[in-house]
């Protein structure tokens, strides 16, 4: 197909084909951003708590009158909840990986008020927690029972030991030598010394949008907190069925506190991360929407230029022009029409990504979406501008002779 | 002549259907886009107390670690500690003052059948429900001898007190919660603030509490707190008492100052504090109070969530689209009446005239798209609504003020895309459009 002729008529003509390449610029310049935001939220979502969230689930125990004795009320459930036929185990602690609610503290490689700690989320437990959380233990060992201490609710003092995880060993002691913080000190609250005992592959502190989320420090306390967390896990397939179970047991076996929030770990990711699963399925509908709407409007202004053109079709045939040639043309056009607008559709995409990137500190799009998204563009021009070209195409020569 | 081309207009829209719907839908489906995105970004940094927004103040005071500055290096922390804020509400010039914190309770109903069930508190003051113009369904705040006689006194929302009375006026009846009995002197009416602009660190679009007591009685009794609770430094031994005297902030503080002069006195009395502090040894950080009122404070922390801002842009981009596909449509359409267009030129029909005909036909397409573009937004609002779930259920009200503004702006963007085509149409050369009949 000659594009020289096919250009100069374009020329003459420029107004709509203006008009279609800035849509398709503008609808490039939305779809690569949206695609990338996608990506990026997918990214998030992907990563692996570390748990075995589909047999997890856990319920809140709040104590509300001077009767309460939490340490005695603790020890009896988690020795109930351990003897439930169909639990694998269970464990009290104060917060729930990507509950959105949870401790933060800093820790240090050397003493002083002046060092700069690092941030990372604390989880109470006992010696029972890599059986059910189902974590493993990649160096060192893990808590024994003669650790576990309680913990008051206005404590501010830290056991001698921790047990951290693989992310929170290379923060602290280097990519490469993680391995090597088994054994080491490092310091809590500024000056306060506890030894890095073991080190797990990974658990997801509560908040899903931190920086630092797979930055996790075990330590081996019970809380006294006047309200607590049991973490259940439930042998496979049997988990729906031991939640009701549980929250009677609990329920039932003591007056003075009430038990809440009974949820599993499925519903919690989901809920953690059900603004980026919402923003995924928002961006892909405007997309969606985007394309077609973008592609409508090629559809409109190929078929009034074909009308527009009947008597030139027309000619054209009757001077030997086949219908291949006629469809060929109007299909060359858009091609021609959508080249340059996804040409115009890089820059501004570019440009929209770097502003986005500067005011919204998002992640830098992937180079690849932008010639990926001008094939789409183009492929979608082109069934678009289809139809109006096979009617162009089935103009017969006669056409040109009427109206003379 | 108005009329008369808003009958030319109608009919021409009439002549040809489909293309007149395909450019109501496409304007329709923009606004409808825009509209969604908008609504939700308008309740998010509404004014939540609009008439008295200027006169209400959020307090900081610097009080944090001299090595590690606050958030973003800058900014003294969002919250006050016990000491700063007891001393600001004892000594502090402002008109009303108010500190307060989050914390959740167990209530006891009466009767052995009944559960007892969590309810949100918020610790606080007298001053409270005046300074924030709470609404009062039966009784009022309580009196500020409460606050120093520490009385278990209690202000219940509505809902709460449909669920524990059976919506009856409770005041001067009891609850219980943990362990206390709580006389009712009041119960508010449907009261709600977004964003939640008294507490917004412990998230600005929560709903109001439930419940409302004396803060220095949640103090005294030690009853738990649930809310964000930041320390720079432990507290320096065990206990609650060593929790009160710590450097740990968890505690809103608010002031409400009528004009300059009474914010220029307390902005003084809080440089004066922290100075006398200073000397015995705290506020290691510059000098840096900050005094904010209620939309500064709103700017400052962010409430527009980025989400909703990224897709504002996207949106009007998507608008943008929408349009450039009307003015293609409206060429189109136009270019195809080259022959009318001659015959009323021809028949004396003035450029000016021809203009503003098309103009009105621009606008009904504007008219139409927006009366599909408002339905379409109302489509747009209840599906981010299944979508986000209970997060943005106060944000995706669609009032009076966004129809409005729906229609208006679908009428500008039509009119603003029959520009061109307009102005092309009035370009056509009679004689040669005539001669080829």
């Amino acid at each position: 197909m000659q594009f020289g002729p096919i250009w100069r008529a374009l020329m003459r003509n420029k107004t709509g084909a203006i008009l279609i390449a800035l849509q398709v610029a503008v609808t490039m310049a939305i779809m690569v951003n949206a695609i990338s935001i996608i990506q990026t939220r997918a990214e998030a979502m992907a990563r692996p708590s570390g748990i075995d969230e589909p047999n997890i689930f856990y319920i809140s125990s709040i104590g509300f009158n001077d009767a309460f004795n939490e340490r005695v009320a603790v020890e009896e459930d988690l020795a109930a909840l351990r003897a439930m036929p169909g639990v694998v185990d269970a464990l009290q602690t104060n917060s729930v990986p990507l509950s959105g609610g949870g401790w933060s503290m800093g820790l240090q490689t050397e003493p002083g008020d002046d060092m700069d700690g690092v941030g990372v989320a604390v989880y109470f437990v006992d010696d029972h927690a890599l059986d059910t959380y189902d974590l493993e233990l990649v160096a060192g060992e893990f808590f024994s029972p003669t650790d576990i201490e309680w913990r008051e609710g206005s404590s501010s003092t830290w056991p001698d030991r921790t047990v951290i995880t693989v992310a929170m060993a290379e923060a602290l002691f280097g990519e490469d030598e993680w391995r090597s913080g088994v054994g080491k000190t490092v310091y809590i609250n500024n000056n306060e010394p506890m030894t890095v005992t073991g080190i797990i592959d990974r658990m997801q502190a509560a908040w899903n949008g931190w920086d630092g989320v797979e930055r996790t420090m075990l330590v081996p306390q019970r809380t006294l907190f006047g309200s607590s967390r049991y973490i259940i896990r439930a042998e496979p397939g049997l988990r729906d069925e031991l939640m009701p179970q549980v929250e009677e047991m609990l329920a039932q076996s003591n007056k003075d506190r009430i038990v809440r929030g009974l949820r599993t770990m499925e519903e919690t990711r989901e809920r953690s991360y059900r603004g980026d699963a919402s923003m995924i399925k928002l961006l892909m509908f405007t997309i969606g929407l985007l394309l077609l709407i973008t592609a409508l409007g090629i559809v409109g202004l190929a078929s009034f230029s074909v009308s527009r053109r009947t008597k030139q079709i027309g000619t054209r045939r009757a001077l030997g022009a086949t219908r291949a040639d006629i469809a060929g043309y109007f299909m060359s056009e858009n091609l021609l029409i959508s080249g340059m607008g996804v040409l115009l559709g890089a820059a501004l995409t570019v440009g929209l990504n770097m502003w986005m990137v500067d005011a919204f500190d998002l992640d830098r799009m992937e180079v690849w979406l932008v010639p990926a998204a001008m094939g789409v563009l183009l492929v979608v021009g082109q069934l678009a501008v289809f139809g109006p070209a096979r009617r162009a195409s089935s103009v017969p020569p006669a056409v040109a002779t009427r109206t003379v | 002549m108005f009329n008369y081309y808003l009958k030319l207009g109608w009919l021409s829209l009439r002549a040809n259907p489909l293309l007149s719907l395909l450019m109501v839908a496409a304007i329709g489906v923009g606004i409808g886009a825009c509209m969604t995105i908008l609504t939700v970004n308008y309740t998010m940094s509404g004014n939540p107390i609009p008439h008295k927004s200027d006169q209400l103040y959020h307090v900081q005071l610097d009080s944090w670690d001299a090595n590690d500055p606050g958030e973003d290096g800058y900014n003294p922390p969002d919250q006050v500690t016990y000491n700063d804020a007891m001393a600001l509400m004892n000594g502090a010039p402002g008109f009303r003052q108010v500190a307060s914190n989050r914390s959740g309770l167990v209530l006891e109903p009466e009767g052995d059948d009944e559960r007892p069930f969590s309810v949100d508190v918020r610790n606080t003051w007298a001053d409270f429900f005046p300074m924030f113009d709470t609404p009062f369904l039966y009784g009022s705040g309580w009196d500020d001898t409460a606050d120093t006689t520490r009385e278990p006194v209690v202000v219940l929302s509505r809902e709460l007190n449909e669920r524990v009375f059976g919506g009856e006026d409770s005041v001067g009846r009891t609850v219980r919660m943990n362990g206390l009995n709580f006389r009712v002197v009041g119960v508010l009416d449907e009261w709600m603030v977004v964003p939640k602009f008294y507490d917004v660190t412990n998230g600005p679009f929560n709903e109001t509490e439930e419940a409302f007591i004396p803060f220095n009685l949640a103090v005294d009794q030690e009853l738990p707190r649930n809310g964000n609770t930041n320390c720079w430094k432990p507290p320096e031994g065990d206990g609650f008492e060593a929790f009160k005297n710590s450097e740990c902030v968890w505690i809103q503080f608010w002031a409400e100052l009528r004009d300059e002069q009474e914010k220029a006195a307390f902005s003084n009395w809080l440089d004066a504090y922290v100075a006398e502090q200073k000397e015995l040894g705290r506020f290691p950080r510059p000098l840096n109070n900050r005094v904010l009122a209620v939309m500064e404070w709103m700017e400052d922390r962010q409430v527009v969530e980025d989400d909703a801002q990224v897709m504002l842009g996207l949106s009007f981009l998507f608008l943008v689209v929408c349009l450039l596909n009307t003015i293609g449509l409206l060429l189109a359409k136009f270019m195809r009446k080259t022959g009318d267009i001659s015959v009323r030129r021809a028949l004396g029909a003035r450029r000016s005239d021809l203009f503003r005909q098309h103009m009105v036909e621009a606008g009904l397409i504007g008219l139409g798209g927006g009366v599909l573009g408002i339905a379409l937004t109302w489509l747009g609002l209840r599906g981010i609504e299944v979508l986000f779930g209970e997060f943005v259920e106060n944000l995706v009200g669609l009032d009076w003020v966004m129809m409005l503004t729906a229609v208006g702006l679908a009428i500008v963007s039509a009119l603003v895309a029959g520009l061109y085509p307009t102005w092309r149409a009035t370009r056509i050369m009679p004689a040669s459009q005539l001669k080829a009949q």
